[in-house]
């Protein structure tokens, strides 16, 4: 099997995480939001593993690991969050949460 | 008794404070005992201690009371002391019983009003301050004395302040008389620093014991500016204008702080200093010149003034200018009784004025009024007795024992002279056309107002009261050729120097003679305000309203100009400079930090906008500049 090289994994990555990014600051959907926060900590993960394969090393796929974990428990509170944003604001958009404004 | 002497300015001082403490609990009844029983009080007890003074005089004729040190800087201490002399015998009571009197009828005079305790503070305040001035020891407590009265003045003129006038009038009183006071605080400075001491007895020997040596342009300069400080509290020329606006107060006002106490305090300031004026010549030519100029020209004010108050205000002014002739030409004595006299009738004049004002509904033309003599005899009785001592009628009056003295010693004083002499017959000649004017036009004639008022006992018995005293106040000073009765000139001896009388005229001046000039003058005045006003009173009108006639009855009734003089001079320069001095360079320093700030906050703000997005865009950016900053450098 052909070597996939570093360089190209961490170009994806980058894209990944520029996509999530673009994404959380576009979209006004809260679930939307979520879903992108996810795509940008898959992109640091796969960051991770990428550099553990290059380096031969079990510290990349450890982390990854520790960052799932905390993914799943951050998708917990985040939808905990979502369904009290929903009984707050009687919506989802991001945007009708602005009390805090100047 | 002496020792009590400190009681005399305490009690009016109580009444005041606890009018401010108690007086909505007090009620009308309450305020009024509270307010005229403690001038009365002081008024028995200065009575008492006046007379113990006079039963058994001091040592030095003087009775001196330390209270307290004031305060103690720099070497400087003066006391809070009190000081009875006989100059300060004749104020103390003039100030006291008269202040009663005018206390009592303002209860009545007053009694509809919403002010009532507010006037009665004032009152009593200005009666503690006028007594602290007449009494102070030192001229610095003396100074405190004079600003006190000078505050209350200002207070009861503006006292019913809806109308803006009012305040207008009360304003241009404070500051008129400020170009004074400033005079005379420099003028103690200057005294202070030549002589280390402000202790009037203190000061005086240590002026007389110096001189003429080193000192004369100190004293000529202090005696300048001590006259300037009495021409403003005392209105006169060329500072007077204040006094005829401020009769917008209620008239008991203008009866007891504008006609015979505190514009006499510069008559006071002067026969106090007497040695300063003694040492300097061209200080008492001024003080003469000053009294005689506005003799003159407040007589022939008077003479067109259509207002009752204002009438009586300028010949205010005008007697006020006697008292300064008299002490120009060192006659100390003859201005002090004329103060005495003059506050008897003077007073007894504005409070007559103010029944037939009240009683006409607020009417203050005499060309209204008319014919009250049936309606308010007692009244027109009190009034006329008034005008009489105004006019120095002879004999019955104690006007003219007092301004025939002053007459006299215009010309036979050694600084007198024929034209102070003839200048005060003319003057005396205007009195009499002006305050029988007034009796003509008010009280006889056809009526014009209908009486809506009638005074009752606290208004009639001050009536009385002080048109007893205007008729026999005269006799505590008989002149020689009626048997020279001078218990007063006796008194003022142990205090004041007595007017150098010598020489020929002199010996006229204080003969038959001259009285029957000065009789024959008053006479002929009195006499043509009858014919002007009562048979022809038509014709006269005519006359004052013909075009040849007109603009000098427009300048007397304008007062010489003297208002439209300073108005244009420096009232609208300081306005128009203060209106511009508004948008000057300072204030856009300051307000452009101001609107600085105000950018920056609204700049700020705007950014707070609570959408996380934004926020989180911004961070974004900020780390990718960091991170191309890293990279890239």
């Amino acid at each position: 099997m052909a070597a996939v090289s570093l360089d190209h994994v961490l170009a994806l990555a980058a894209v990944l995480f520029a996509v999530g990014f673009v994404g959380l600051l576009t979209r006004r959907n809260l679930i939307v939001v979520l879903a992108c926060i996810e795509i940008m900590l898959n992109a640091a993960g796969l960051a991770f593993v990428a550099a553990g394969a290059r380096w031969g090393q079990a510290d990349g796929q450890v982390m990854f690991l520790f960052v799932l974990a905390m993914a799943a428990a951050e998708v917990a509170v985040g939808l905990a969050l979502a369904i009290r944003f929903r009984q707050a604001m009687k919506s989802l958009d991001v945007d009708d949460a602005d009390r805090l404004r100047g | 008794m002496l020792s009590l002497l400190w009681l005399i300015p305490a009690l009016p001082a109580a009444g005041s404070v606890l009018l401010v403490l108690l007086g909505r609990r007090l009620g009308r009844a309450g305020t009024a005992w509270v307010g005229t029983g403690s001038v009365g009080l002081s008024a028995v007890l200065a009575l008492l201690v006046c007379g113990s003074f006079l039963a058994a005089p001091p040592a030095g004729d003087a009775y001196r009371q330390v209270l307290w040190t004031w305060f103690d800087v720099g070497g400087f201490a003066p006391a809070i002391g009190l000081h009875l002399d006989a100059v300060s015998i004749v104020w103390v009571l003039v100030i006291t019983v008269v202040g009663f009197l005018i206390h009592l009828y303002s209860v009545e005079h007053m009694e509809r009003d919403d002010g009532f305790t507010r006037f009665f503070i004032y009152m009593d305040l200005f009666v503690f301050s006028m007594l602290v001035l007449v009494l102070a020891d030192n001229l610095l407590l003396l100074y405190l004395g004079w600003e006190g009265v000078g505050l209350c003045s200002y207070l009861l003129i503006a006292f019913w302040q809806e109308d803006a006038q009012n305040v207008y009038s009360g304003r241009k009183a404070f500051i008129v008389t400020r170009v004074g006071d400033t005079a005379l605080i420099a003028g103690l400075f200057l005294l202070f620093t030549h002589y280390h001491t402000l202790e009037i007895g203190q000061l005086m020997h240590l002026v007389a014991s110096r001189s003429p040596a080193p000192d004369s342009g100190v004293v000529l300069a202090a005696g300048l500016l001590l006259l300037g400080g009495a021409v403003g509290k005392s209105a006169q020329a060329p500072l007077q204008t204040w006094l005829p606006d401020a009769m917008a107060g209620p008239s008991p006002v203008s009866a007891l702080i504008h006609a015979a106490t505190m514009v006499t305090a510069g008559v006071y300031l002067i026969a106090r200093t007497n040695v300063l004026y003694t040492l300097a010549p061209d200080a008492r030519l001024a003080v003469a010149i000053v009294g005689t100029v506005t003799l003159l020209l407040a007589g022939f004010s008077a003479l067109v003034q259509r207002d009752l108050k204002r009438a009586l205000a300028y010949s205010t002014i005008s007697q006020i200018g006697y008292m300064f002739l008299a002490l120009g030409v060192s006659g100390w004595e003859a201005a002090v009784f004329h103060f005495m006299t003059h506050a008897f009738f003077k007073a007894l004049l504005f409070l007559a004025a103010g029944v037939v004002i009240v009683a006409l509904a607020d009417e203050h033309d005499i060309f209204r009024m008319g014919g009250l003599r049936r309606e308010l005899p007692a009244v027109f009785a009190t009034f006329t007795v008034g005008a009489a001592a105004l006019a120095a009628l002879p004999l019955v009056t104690d006007g003219f024992y007092s301004k025939d003295l002053i007459i006299a010693t215009s010309l036979g004083s050694v600084d007198g002279g024929a034209w102070f002499y003839v200048a005060s017959l003319i003057g005396a000649f205007v009195t009499g056309l002006y305050s029988f004017r007034l009796v003509w036009l008010v009280f006889f004639g056809a009526r014009r107002t209908e009486v809506s008022r009638r005074p009752r006992w606290r208004q009639l018995v001050p009536l009385y009261a002080l048109a007893a005293l205007s008729v026999t106040g005269g006799f505590v000073w008989m002149p020689a050729w009626l048997g020279g009765f001078e218990p007063l000139r006796k008194l003022l001896d142990t205090a004041l120097p007595p007017a150098p009388m010598e020489g020929a005229a002199a010996h006229f001046a204080e003969s038959v003679g001259a009285a029957l000039i000065t009789i024959l003058v008053v006479a002929a005045g009195v006499g043509l305000s009858y014919v002007l006003w009562m048979p022809r009173r038509e014709r006269t009108q005519a006359f004052a309203a013909a075009p040849s006639v007109q603009p000098l009855v427009a300048l007397w009734l304008g007062g010489w100009g003297f208002d439209w003089f300073y108005e244009r001079v420096f009232v609208r320069p300081v306005k128009r400079f203060a209106h511009w001095a508004r948008h000057d360079l300072v204030d856009h320093v300051v307000g452009g930090i101001a609107w600085l700030n105000l950018a920056g906050w609204r700049g700020l703000s705007a950014g707070q906008n609570g959408r996380l997005r934004g926020y989180l865009a911004v961070t974004g950016l900020g780390v990718v500049l960091v991170l191309a900053v890293v990279v890239l450098r």
